[in-house]
């Protein structure tokens, strides 16, 4: 048992920074959240009822957001059960609860309490009732409780942290097999870009544009991941056969398939692409975790398998540690190699298809840099540029962390210039705690 | 110059201690050297002795402990230091840059300046006379990557006689030379001796201590178990001193008798390297191919197994023809290769030595590509038992091994494969006398078994007392054939060696 804590210290030591990060990130957001829940809306339900005599009724006034709509709804099932009347429900803008009131009026009604936001029930058109619609009074406002809850801590701020680095942790996976290997892919960005535009481009010429139908789709995808797989191959082949380092190989294909992608979509980015497409990028299910985040975990459980179950997987971290070893000991080298960087260049359509998804049209421009956060990733989560060892479950640790710390400073207000500085100071000291860890 | 032992000694170390995670590698060491004098330093693989040498020089800083020189107590914090106070060591793996040329690794840490900048007529001149006199025949402007083993060797101890040195230590100096170059050697080690300087000499080669050493100091898991002048010692109490308990015979005997032909080779070539050569081995029969360093004995055994392309030849086993095209057809066909560099070609040092064991092994240890760790562990911990490979845990990193240890490892490799036909390249090359009686008794039992091995092995005592017969190779051809018997002599397989 000691062993093994000792090996988890060792092989995701990086865990143990993602989880200050996230500390620090969470004492730093702590600030009063109000509740939205079905709970905080009976209170004020029979917040309004012990305060407002008789059958009170009362208008319900929050702001477009669907937090705040779920409030809105539970307000109005709890106003009901309590006895009392709704006599309108304002999801929008202070003109609109301005208008609302003015039906009111208009019909001669009253209202005896407004059940809000903290927001809503501080605009002038709610406080200043009695000024603006005499007729109405001075109707008291209830506002649900607040709690104190760190921002960043908050389910919807994790879910949208998960989902913005799904596309690059995908895409990490396939890195770090390269990288194991003792090679690198410097493609993988302009990877995505041609996945997308293909996909894009062939729903759009082939599948039947926005009437395209759900198979179109699919076959549109899948050829866009393949061909991504092809030129991962190609890579790979030049790579294996004429022994060009991989750093020079993968720099050649970064712009030839970047070229290919202003190609294919004229410079432009095609849109013409049915809205049911976000299925994937946008889509949620699963527990309420949105569908690139379930494919991004599940992706992760079968890569770890692959590592650190399968043959392929030992193979991968022979040839990396001690390529003629492994060669002396039977290892088909060159094939591994090779499947190394047809399966990055797979992982790298992939992602780019998912953007495709995330922004339901495909631009030349997707994955500008990505392979840099990508490397990143890898490397922050303990894997070594050097080859021969490293988790991939520490991959995503590493796509995890700088995810946080974008997500931080956002949450934090730090100016976009600033963020840029800070991420690869933190990937630096990432670095250098891992090494001094090892050593 | 002969030393005086009642003088001050030039070098003393007291009680050293070292240790390492989970390793006590030195225990109270004490050491005396004299100047003009050759001290042998010898021990099994894991007894300390290159622990010793690198507190010596000061790549280590000892736990505990007093180093004095002349007399004076001296500390050493780092190797510039040590080569400061005149102490030089030539580690058993080379420290040469191999982009540099051989001049320039000579002067490497220790440039010739003038004014801030390096006096390279002045290098120049001074590598070319100390080449000279060590006698050998290397361009100095030679990149280190272009030399052989043998010559960066020299490249190293003339590196170390470059600079006032009072003290030089020698690691396994003769594992890659040749007899001529051992020879030459000794000569430039007496020369050293009569100019004052001091030898520490470690080496496994018992003849080359019994040559060459004044007095020997034997080290035994971490302490001093004597230290004995070696004039009128017996070459059975030496290694009883290192072993601890007597050895019956230095080579077991070889009782079986060969059976059928198992494998042919006829008419192999590549290049210059490998020129027609075509031999065969049978069953139970152990064929060593002897020969200097370059005479294409390893090349031989690469071009069997698949790791270099042959240009020409036919391999057949057990009559059949075999298309091997690389190490994985060779192994396929039931042939293993334990290389002559473990570290570079037969481990990957990285990783523990449970994979490295399975690495060739991973399909029968495995099922539709998902290994069974299971089947993994217990195949492993079958042979950690019967080769006695001394590790606390399976998961231990193979860069932590002692070269015996090493070398049980990636025998075990093998064995798990089942070979039928196995090629050992320098088998005991770094390893201890212990260790070494273990493999040979193991070479024995294959063979017993009806496996025919091939040894290629650059010391002809193993070669005369292990080998039913020995081919020597010279220059890429085979020059002669002697079956194995006790009137063949070292001499007669020499002669053929530099035919």
């Amino acid at each position: 048992m000691q062993s093994l804590l000792r090996r988890l210290a060792t092989d995701y030591g990086m865990l143990a920074v993602l989880i200050l990060l996230g500390i620090v990130f969470s004492g730093l957001t702590l600030e009063e959240q109000p509740a939205t829940d079905a709970a905080a809306a009976r209170r004020v339900a029979q917040a309004i009822r012990r305060q407002v005599p008789g059958s009170a009724r009362v208008l319900v006034a929050v702001r477009p957001a669907p937090e705040e709509g779920i409030l809105a709804d539970s307000l109005r099932r709890e106003i009901a059960a309590a006895g009392m009347e709704v006599a309108d429900v304002v999801r929008g803008e202070p003109q609109a609860v301005r208008a609302s009131l003015e039906k009111i009026v208009a019909a001669g009604g009253r209202v005896d309490a407004v059940a809000a936001t903290e927001r809503t029930g501080s605009w002038l058109v709610l406080t200043e009732i009695k000024e603006i619609f005499p007729a109405l009074g001075a109707p008291p406002i209830f506002v649900p409780e607040s709690y104190r809850w760190p921002t960043f801590l908050k389910r919807d701020n994790l879910l949208n942290i998960a989902n913005q680095i799904a596309v690059i942790a995908i895409m990490a996976i396939g890195m770090t097999m390269v990288i194991i290997t003792g090679g690198i892919d410097l493609s993988v960005g302009s990877l995505a870009a041609l996945s997308a535009v293909t996909a894009a481009r062939l729903i759009r010429d082939h599948a039947g544009g926005v009437e395209a139908s759900t198979v179109g789709m699919v076959f549109a995808c899948i050829a866009a991941i393949g061909l991504c797989g092809l030129l991962g191959g190609l890579s790979g082949t030049l790579i294996t056969l004429f022994d060009i380092p991989p750093f020079i190989v993968t720099l050649a294909m970064m712009l030839v398939a970047s070229g290919l992608a202003y190609l294919a979509s004229a410079g432009q980015s095609i849109y013409q692409i049915p809205e049911s497409f976000v299925w994937l990028g946008r889509g949620s299910g699963l527990f309420g975790l949105p569908h690139a985040v379930v494919l991004m975990l599940l992706l992760y459980g079968a890569a770890h398998v692959l590592m650190s179950q399968t043959v392929l997987g030992r193979y991968l971290y022979a040839v990396g540690g001690n390529r003629e070893a492994a060669r002396l000991s039977g290892v088909p080298v060159r094939r591994v190699l090779l499947l190394a960087y047809v399966v990055c260049g797979l992982l790298a359509g992939l992602g780019g298809v998912i953007m495709a998804s995330q922004l339901k049209s495909g631009s030349p421009t997707y994955g500008n840099m990505y392979e840099l956060y990508v490397i990143a990733a890898v490397v922050v989560g303990g894997t070594a540029l050097s080859g021969g060892e490293g988790k991939i479950l520490g991959t995503l640790i590493g796509a995890f962390i700088i995810a946080v710390i974008q997500n931080g400073m956002n949450l934090t207000n730090i100016e976009s210039y600033t963020q840029k500085v800070v991420l690869g100071l933190v990937i630096l000291a990432a670095v250098l705690v891992d090494r001094v860890r090892h050593r | 110059m002969t030393s005086d032992p009642s003088a001050i000694p030039l070098l003393s170390m007291r009680g050293i201690r070292k240790s390492f995670p989970g390793v006590q590698a030195l225990r109270g060491v004490d050491l005396d050297v004299h100047a003009g004098e050759v001290l042998a330093l010898l021990g099994e693989n894991g007894a300390g002795k290159s622990t010793l040498m690198k507190v010596l020089g000061g790549a280590h800083r000892a736990d505990a402990g007093v180093l004095e020189m002349d007399g004076a107590e001296v500390s050493f914090g780092s190797p510039q230091q040590a080569r400061a106070a005149g102490i030089a060591v030539i580690y058993q793996e080379f420290n040469l840059v191999p982009g540099l040329t051989a001049g320039e690794n000579i002067f490497l840490g220790q440039e010739v300046t003038r004014a801030g900048f390096v006096a390279r007529g002045e290098e120049r001149r001074r590598a070319a006379d100390l080449f000279r006199r060590l006698g050998v025949a290397i361009d100095i402007d030679t990149p280190c990557s272009r030399l052989t083993t043998a010559q960066q060797q020299l490249v190293e101890i003339a590196r170390a006689l470059a600079r006032d040195t009072r003290i030089i230590v020698m690691d396994e100096p003769t594992a890659a030379l040749t007899a001529g170059e051992v020879s030459r050697l000794f000569e430039i080690i007496r020369d050293l001796k009569s100019r004052g300087i001091a030898v520490i000499y470690i080496s496994h080669r018992l003849d080359e201590i019994f040559a060459l050493a004044d007095r020997v100091v034997v080290l035994r898991d971490g302490r001093n178990v004597g230290t004995r002048p070696l004039e009128g010692l017996g070459r059975t109490e030496l290694i009883k001193m290192m072993v601890g308990r007597e050895l019956a015979d230095e080579y077991p005997r070889r009782t079986t008798i060969p059976g059928p032909v198992r494998l042919v080779v006829s008419g192999l070539c590549r290049g210059k390297a490998v020129r027609d050569v075509s031999f065969t081995v049978r069953a139970g029969e152990i064929l060593a191919i002897a020969g200097l360093v370059g005479a294409g004995r390893t090349e031989t055994l690469r071009l069997i197994f698949g790791a270099d392309q042959r240009h020409a030849g036919d391999i057949i086993l057990d009559g059949c023809k075999l298309d091997i095209r690389s190490p994985r057809d060779a192994i396929a066909a039931g042939i293993g290769l334990l290389t002559e560099d473990r570290k570079l070609q037969g481990l990957v040092l990285g990783q523990s030595i449970r994979e490295n064991f399975a690495l060739p092994n991973l399909g029968t240890l495995s099922q539709f590509g998902f290994i069974d760790g299971r089947r993994e562990r217990e195949a492993f911990g079958r042979h950690v038992d019967q080769l006695r490979i001394k590790v606390p845990h399976q998961e231990e990193r193979a860069r932590n091994l002692s070269g015996g240890n090493q070398q049980k490892v990636v025998l075990a490799k093998w064995l798990e494969r089942d070979c039928e036909i196995l090629f050992f390249d320098e088998p005991t090359r770094g390893i201890d006398v212990g260790a070494r009686h273990e493999i040979y008794l193991l070479m024995n039992e294959l063979a017993a078994h009806g496996k025919a091995i091939v040894m290629v092995s650059s010391e002809l005592p193993e070669v005369l007392g292990l080998a039913d017969r020995i081919l020597v190779m010279h220059e890429g051809r085979i020059t002669g054939e002697i079956v194995s018997g006790p009137t063949v002599t070292q001499e007669d397989v020499m002669r053929l060696a530099m035919a």
